[in-house]
């Protein structure tokens, strides 16, 4: 099974660079404990906020800060850049389907980031804070498939979003849009639940918040019975969508590819 | 090489460096106007918060907004400047800096002078901004030393924050793909700086007192500008010590980068 082959050289690619890992760890753990203190002090002087108390918070904080490499938040133009280089073409030669081999790769990517970049910062802030665990064993079982699918949702998300290069010759403005979408969208910045109820609603439902915002609202079990299947429906409902609207675009930009010869 | 003599080298270089991104306008008006709206929205993130309560660490909205704007610009001109410095682990591991040392052109000149994105002006205009909005809406008695004190502590700032960028830099001369690290002092502090120090612990307090000298351009002139006594208990000079500790630490991160510099061996390949 050739998808699983590239799985595992998603996971030995990333798990090259150790040293670049442990900056990485040492840098995630740094803001978490920055965010943590903001969020402590708002909510130390206003009262619990859209239903996080302190201890809501704070985990909220660890679990984003080990969900940025996991998810893949910033930083994936992987992509893009082939395709503005062209090399994409070897890509196409392949006899693999594109979309899959790089999914297989990414999940890969994600399982050796969720060991290495995702698990030791969350570490640290359960022995520095008072997290708040999942009371129900159920709970983890629909956290990591929440995680599991929040993944796919982030791929299906970047690999759309990477093939407007094949469009626009400078891709840094697409690219800082996304982020921006990535960041604030999703939960990550501030808890959705901050913003007035019809900003909420409204993000609640968009592909964003199934990155980020869906397996946190699991962990901290403020999804249960009916509202815990809506969000993990809904996170599917984005991986079919957005998987196959990449599919579509990537078979109108294949019409467009022009290969110089040399 | 004289200071004069050096101004004019990096004239010449940035100036073909500006003449070369004016030549593609409509990229970069696109550029500079995504920039502009993604760190606006940095900002509204912060107002959403204060939706919820009135003041944080005893700082209300127009006054946090100060700090916001203070360390934004300081950052932002920084990060136009001198923020290339960042990808010089690119050229260690590669062996392309034996071309930076072969040249007659003091080492961080040439690294200044490789660019200067102009798009970042967008991140500029938003803090200031930013700081527009502050001076309105906050209650601030001008004086004179309060007039004088807020573009030294601007100025400082991006000082501050560009010899931050260099030290972040230096680490990698010696270990490679640390590059990371650096950001949790350099974005890291400028995320800390946005809010009042009484926000934090005594650990990161200290860090960004003392390690990197940040309070002192942003939450020290801060609470001169504001009027508002300190409840950390800091010495009042400090409110005004911002040139001083500007200046050693500039020096400082001078004299690591030469060190590390030195420390440079080649590919050799």
């Amino acid at each position: 099974m050739p998808y699983l082959v590239l799985v595992r050289a998603g996971w030995r690619r990333w798990s090259a660079y150790r040293a670049a890992t442990v900056a990485g760890v040492i840098t995630n753990t740094a803001f978490g404990f920055i965010r943590a203190a903001v969020l402590m002090a708002a909510i130390n002087t206003a009262g619990p906020i859209g239903g996080y108390d302190t201890a809501d918070a704070v985990t909220y904080t660890w679990l984003t800060q080990g969900m940025i490499m996991t998810i893949g938040i910033w930083r994936w133009t992987e992509l893009a850049v082939r395709i503005q280089s062209g090399d994409i073409v070897t890509d196409f030669s392949r006899p693999l389907d594109l979309q899959g081999a790089y999914l297989a790769g990414d999940l890969g990517r994600a399982a050796y980031q969720l060991l290495a970049r995702g698990v030791p910062p969350f570490l640290v802030g359960m022995l520095a804070f008072d997290l708040r665990f999942p009371e129900h064993t159920y709970t983890w079982i629909a956290f990591a498939a929440g995680m599991v699918l929040a993944v796919v949702v982030s791929f299906g998300m970047r690999f759309l979003v990477n093939l407007g290069a094949f469009w626009v010759l400078d891709f840094r403005g697409l690219y800082a849009v996304s982020s921006l979408f990535l960041t604030v969208a999703s939960g990550f910045a501030i808890p959705l639940s901050f913003f007035p109820a019809w900003a909420e609603s409204l993000l609640e439902v968009l592909p964003w918040a199934s990155m980020v915002q869906i397996p946190i609202d699991v962990f901290l079990e403020q999804r249960t019975g009916a509202a815990l299947a809506r969000g993990l429906a809904l996170q599917v409902f984005w991986v079919a969508a957005l998987l196959g609207a990449g599919r579509a675009v990537l078979r109108v930009a294949t019409r467009r590819v022009v290969v110089q010869g040399g | 090489m004289h200071v004069s003599e050096a101004w004019t080298m990096y004239r010449h270089l940035i100036g073909a460096r500006v003449r070369s991104q004016l030549q593609y306008r409509t990229s970069l008006a696109l550029d500079f106007s995504v920039s502009f709206v993604v760190t606006f929205l940095d900002f509204a993130v912060v107002v959403v918060l204060f939706q919820h309560l009135p003041a944080l660490g005893g700082w209300t909205l127009p006054e946090i907004a100060l700090l916001y704007g203070m360390s934004g610009i300081g950052i932002a001109i920084a990060d136009m400047v001198i923020g290339q410095v960042e990808d010089i682990h690119v050229d260690i591991r590669s062996g392309q800096f034996d071309v930076v040392l072969l040249r007659p052109v003091p080492t961080l000149l040439q690294v200044m002078a490789s660019d200067l994105a102009l798009r970042r002006i967008g991140r500029v205009l938003q803090s200031v901004a930013v700081l527009v909005y502050a001076l309105a809406a906050a209650d601030i008695a001008w004086n004179p030393a309060r007039v004088a004190l807020l573009p030294v502590a601007v100025v400082c700032g991006a000082f501050v924050f560009g010899a931050t960028f260099v030290l972040g830099a230096c680490l990698t001369f010696w270990v490679v793909g640390s590059t990371e690290v650096a950001s949790t002092f350099t974005y890291g502090g400028n995320q800390m700086t946005s809010y009042p120090l009484t926000v934090f612990g005594p650990w990161l307090r200290r860090m960004l007192a003392f390690a990197v000298p940040l309070a002192f351009v942003t939450y020290f002139p801060g609470l001169y500008l504001l009027n508002k006594p300190d409840p950390l208990g800091y010495p009042q000079w400090f409110q005004f010590a911002a040139p001083l500790v500007t200046a050693v630490f500039v020096v400082t991160a001078g004299l690591v980068w030469r060190t590390a510099v030195r420390h440079y061996r080649s590919t050799g390949s």
